[in-house]
């Protein structure tokens, strides 16, 4: 079981998280400017990183806040938990 | 008949004499037995039967690599399956017997399978799934005749299990002496410690062995640390612990035994208890477990390991045999030979598998005038109920192959000894990959992949002075790096490394070729042989994870403790690879058997999950009311009178409601309070209508599309002031709903100013409905104007009702005349009395969630999640006219997408049956020709289905294929009991619509459908609920 440090309460076990899957999708401002298959693709595919990925969790047992953290899927070593809004982190770092 | 009790010696009470049946025979021992130990003191050489060839099997080892004593323990609710003997320790009336075997393992009449073990190859179970498909019904039954390794509880367990999460900076998992020594020094540093080890007493090996520590007995050492680490008060010990699941992050789980050691009587308090702990280091020092030697029919009972007889003789006192011979390709051979020559034990000899033996073990023994076989095997054991001589031989000098016959050897007990491996099991959980160390050959724990570190025998440190110094080194190094400084401390002093190196052997040349020489065991509780490894390799299995599932190895309830490393130390022989290339089986949890008690703790019963009542809940029970369970919701489903059945309370409901007036709790109904000035931004975006133009106090129906543009939730919401809007979802999804929102409004929109509050739970509703609901609902509401033209449908008031403040709604979802009180949930006992009260002269009658399903059926008002499955869009419903098509929303775009265009998508219709009073089975599925080539196609299937009173027969709704033009067709619902019935497709409102345009179902959905005139003069009789 992970153990996600939430920006607003600290440390705590993974079972009071929901995971949200890969981070950074945009939704397309413009949904009627898009392809059908670009849409398939924002709605269906991910990019299934082996290695250091952005994710959303939810302390949905808590806060209920959304946050991203940047998380080796191999390793499960989080690198780095930021807030929503906060860019992308180097992932040299 | 070969075991018994020494005269004196081992850590037993001889002054507490214990009872104990096994098998239903009457056995006594002593305090500090084990059951194995009890077993072996009373003569018993049988504890189990093989699992495939039924063979005898006796006690093997002395702790949790156990493979054969596997008992059941007790009886009743209260039995214990698969239980180690050699953990268990003896209470008095503790009963025990064996499980497998017919009638009994020790007089099996089965055991003419391992005769016949040329049908049984490996790979037998996959070979007989694969073809021929139908024979395995019948090997089925006789391979499972007797087999198996226990039997479930017969009743419920009425034990109490705990649960207990916990945090510390080291856990030290082992209290052997690198375990102790490592606790010491971490809790000498003042870091939080947890000590936890499997055994009821913290020692390890030390309680088996006759060594000394600073000059006197270990056990004195033991003591003196025990009590040293019990006075620290950041210190918790934790005896009767198993650690047996290492994850990710440090959490590892233990379960602690509470009272299972405890005669029945002194049981109180919870039986077990489970350990989440959190812990930022890891002390490994879970010691190692020995090998056995692999050689023909070494599974006779009295072969046993070097190391057990040891601990027979040393920690219990009693002797496993009382001729033995010992066979060991290391100086632990001699230590166990020596052991027992002090207990009085007759020991024949000491084959030794190295040709030129040496060293201190060695020259002890022969000053002992032990004889020693050196360069010599044991290929062979002979006896068939116990152990009676063995065969030895003299190993050619490469030590590859037998050059001659050795005398035969007369015992009753063989110690083997085939060398160590380390319980790597926890560190390889945690992520590591052990590591081949060819000079110890054995796997030690490979790089950390957490914050752990192994310490002692773990990691292939086998002398205790090398255990009481790694143990140090280790505790510091943890407490070091939680912050805390360990004071510099002297080392005890005990005995130094004097050991000389094994000669690896992991299978005994025989007497004949592999595949034809009597059976050599590698895992005893699978019956997988080295002929069974060797044939799966001929058969072109060659990595070792296909090895092991193809012959079984390590499948036990013991995971292969005792075999897995022989095993594929063979594999490698034959291939002729590095063992370090071939490398170990995946390590998993649990380390040994969890019982499910300790896993559910305290989630059984009416404490698995949370049961939501409604304020009103308790008048719903003393009327009768029969419950439905509604997510965690207990909702009133009917309220039968005495002798009604279900069918003739719930039409007499409905058409209490169709002719007067019926009152529902709808307390249950998701509602979130939205608040904000972009409240309506919110509901533009997630809705697929218009809600600009929605007047305050006026309401409106949504419905709400998941990204992929399918029907997710629907419900009314209605605006209470200009920024403050009462959305309500269905009773399931009202936390799927505001989880939606949330994360749209956290990580998509999160400019919008807008705040969502679930207020489920804090409002209680009553729905009347009926052509007599607004009369009712005017007795109980004051300050607000009800007529038609104050208040039309879709509209919303505040007022007062029963004497609170309250909101009143006029909505409909069941066609009739409806209104929904709701007023602060500590009110509505309150206010349901009141309308109940009020609405005695108009014949109210309470109905339930039946009756509501079957009316809004009536009126073909959808249900999300029974007429809808997520793959079904608005205009699979009918409803294409609640989709906006001047802005955005989610799953707009999704709508667009060709497959949901198509004509022919499955789409929601009616059915009825060309028989009335048959009603289809809900989920029964549809085909066009039930008379057809198998497997029939489907086409859709039934959704919801009901004896309709107030339509006077049986109603459907169905999802079809194209089902909008298939109007006035048949379709067959082939049924289980070997029924067809057949239905008419039709327009999915069975109740009138007047004026509606076919197809066209915005009426329902915008909910006006309300019935308009029909009001009888007065509410008839019969419909008086009394
Ligand atoms: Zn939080």
């Amino acid at each position: 079981m992970l153990q996600l440090e939430c920006p607003w309460c600290g440390p705590r076990d993974e079972e009071e998280f929901t995971y949200g899957g890969e981070a950074h999708i945009t939704r397309p401002p413009e949904p009627d400017a898009v392809s059908d298959a670009a849409w398939g693709d924002y709605l269906f595919f991910h990019t299934n990183t082996r290695g250091l990925q952005s994710e959303q969790w939810c302390h949905s047992h808590g806060c209920r806040r959304w946050f991203n953290v940047a998380r080796d899927t191999v390793t499960y070593r989080i690198h780095r938990v930021y807030r929503m809004g906060e860019p992308r982190p180097g992932f040299d770092a | 008949m070969s075991g018994y009790r020494l005269a004196s010696g081992g850590r037993i009470d001889r002054d507490r004499r214990l009872e104990f049946t096994f098998n239903g025979r009457p056995m006594a021992g002593y305090a500090g037995d084990t059951l194995a130990s009890a077993l072996i003191a009373n003569g018993v050489d049988i504890v189990a039967r093989s699992f495939k060839y039924r063979r005898p099997r006796g006690i093997v080892a002395a702790g949790a690599e156990e493979p054969n004593a596997i008992l059941q323990l007790g009886c009743g609710a209260r039995t214990r399956p698969v239980q180690r003997a050699t953990q268990t320790e003896l209470h008095y009336g503790l009963s025990a017997r064996t499980v497998n075997g017919w009638p009994s393992a020790e007089t099996d009449l089965t055991a003419v399978l391992d005769r016949a073990s040329r049908l049984l190859p490996a790979g037998f179970y996959y070979k007989t799934f694969k073809w021929p498909a139908a024979g395995w019904k019948h090997y089925e039954h006789v391979i499972r005749a007797g087999a198996g390794l226990g039997y479930a509880p017969d009743d419920a367990d009425g034990d109490r299990y705990d649960r207990v999460n916990a945090h510390c900076d080291v856990l030290v998992v082992g209290a052997g002496p690198a375990g102790l020594s490592a606790a010491l020094a971490a809790g000498h540093s003042g870091a939080r410690v947890i000590l936890a080890d499997e055994g009821s007493e913290f020692g390890g090996s030390l309680l088996s062995a006759a060594e000394h520590i600073d000059g006197a007995p270990s056990t004195h050492w033991i003591a003196r640390a025990r009590a040293e680490l019990a006075a620290m008060p950041e210190v918790t010990l934790l005896p009767r612990a198993t650690v047996f699941g290492y994850y990710d992050h440090n959490f590892l789980t233990l379960v602690e035994r509470l009272t299972d050691h405890l005669p029945a009587t002194d049981a109180v308090g919870p039986r077990e208890r489970l350990w989440r702990l959190r812990t930022k280091q890891v002390v490994i020092a879970t010691g190692a477990i020995e090998r056995p030697l692999v050689f023909g029919n070494n599974d006779r009972p009295g072969v046993m390991l070097a190391s057990a007889v040891s601990s027979y003789v040393n920690r219990y006192g009693v002797a496993p045999g009382r001729r033995a011979v010992v066979f060991a390709n290391n100086d632990n051979g001699y230590r166990s030979a020596l052991d027992m020559q002090r207990a009085g034990i007759d020991v024949a000899g000491v084959v030794d598998v190295r040709a030129d033996p040496s060293g201190a073990w060695h020259e002890a023994a022969r000053a002992a005038g032990l004889r020693v076989f050196a360069g010599h095997v044991v290929p062979d054991a002979r006896g068939r109920r116990r152990l009676a001589s063995v065969r030895t031989a003299r190993l050619s000098a490469d030590a590859g192959r037998i050059e001659d016959e050795g005398p035969r050897l007369d015992c009753d007990l063989l110690a083997v000894s085939g060398g160590w491996s380390p319980v790597v099991h926890l560190q390889s959980q945690s992520g590591a990959r052990p590591r081949f160390d060819t000079d110890r050959a054995c796997f030690v724990p490979g790089d950390p992949v957490q914050a752990e570190r192994s310490a002692g025998a773990a990691r292939g440190t086998w002398d205790t002075a090398g255990c009481l110094l790694e143990g140090n080194e280790a505790g510091v190094a943890a407490a070091s790096a939680c912050g805390f400084e360990a004071p510099a401390t002297a080392l005890p002093s005990a005995a130094a490394a004097d050991e000389q190196p094994l000669l690896p052997c992991w299978l005994v040349p025989g007497f004949k070729p592999v595949s034809r020489g009597p059976k050599q065991f590698v895992d005893y509780q699978n019956d997988t042989t080295a002929a069974d490894l060797h044939l799966a390799i001929r058969e072109n299995y060659t990595a070792i994870e296909h090895v092991k599932r193809y012959t079984a190895l390590g499948f036990g309830t013991d995971q292969g403790k005792l075999g897995n490393i022989n095993g594929m130390g063979i594999v490698a022989e034959k291939l002729g690879r590095p063992l370090a290339e071939v490398g170990t089986t995946t390590f998993r949890p649990a380390y040994t058997p969890v019982t499910f008690g300790a896993i559910a703790g305290r989630d059984v019963g009416a404490l698995l999950d949370a049961t939501r009542h409604t304020p009103m809940h308790a008048w719903h029970v003393a009327r009768g009311a029969v419950f439905e369970n509604v997510g965690q919701w207990k909702r009133a489903r009917y309220y039968p009178r005495p002798g009604e059945t279900m069918q003739q309370a719930v039409d007499r409901e409905c058409l209490a409601t169709h002719h007067a007036v019926g009152v529902l709790d709808y307390s249950t109904l998701g509602k979130i309070d939205i608040h904000g000035p972009d409240a309506v931004t919110l509901l533009e975006r997630v809705y697929t209508n218009n809600w600009r133009k929605l007047a305050v106090g006026r309401c409106r129906y949504g419905l709400m599309l998941g990204e992929d543009g399918m029907v997710m939730d629907d419900g009314v919401t209605a605006r209470l002031a200009e920024h403050h809007y009462l959305m309500t979802t269905t009773t399931g999804g009202a936390a799927t709903v505001l989880a939606w929102l949330e994360r749209w409004l956290q990580t998509e929109w999160t400019d919008l100013e807008v705040h969502l509050t679930s207020v489920t739970d804090h409002w209680a509703t009553v729905s009347v409905a009926g052509p007599y609901s607004r009369d009712l609902v005017g007795e109980v509401c004051a300050d607000v104007d009800l007529s038609a033209e104050a208040m039309p449908f879709m509209s919303i008031r505040e007022c007062t009702a029963a004497g609170v403040a309250a909101r009143v709604a006029r909505v409909s979802f069941t066609g009739e005349l409806s209104f929904e009180i709701s007023v602060p949930a500590a009110h509505g006992r309150r206010l349901w009395e009141a309308v109940m009260a009020a609405g005695e002269r108009y014949g109210a009658t309470p109905y339930g969630t039946e009756a509501m399903h079957v009316l809004r059926a009536e009126k073909g008002f959808v249900i999300v999640g029974q007429d809808t499955d997520g793959s079904v869009t608005p205009d699979d419903l009918g409803m294409a006219g609640l989709v906006s098509a001047k802005k955005d929303f989610i799953g707009r775009r999704s709508l667009a997408r060709p497959h949901l265009q198509r004509r022919d998508r499955r789409q929601l219709v009616g059915l009825l049956t060309d028989e009335p009073a048959a009603v289809l089975p809900e989920g029964a599925q549809l085909v066009d020709d039930p008379d057809g080539p198998l497997p029939l196609p489907m086409v859709g299937w039934v959704t919801s289905s009901y004896a309709s009173a107030r339509v006077g027969r049986s109603i459907a709704l169905a999802l079809v294929d194209g089902g909008r033009d298939r109007i006035g067709q048949r379709v067959f619902a082939p049924l289980a009991d070997g029924r067809v019935l057949s239905a008419r497709i039709t327009d999915p409102v069975f109740l009138d619509a007047p004026g509606r345009p076919p197809h066209d179902r915005t009426d329902r959905t915008d909910r006006n459908a309300e019935r308009s005139g029909h009001r009888p003069e007065r509410p008839p009789a019969g419909a008086v609920d009394a």
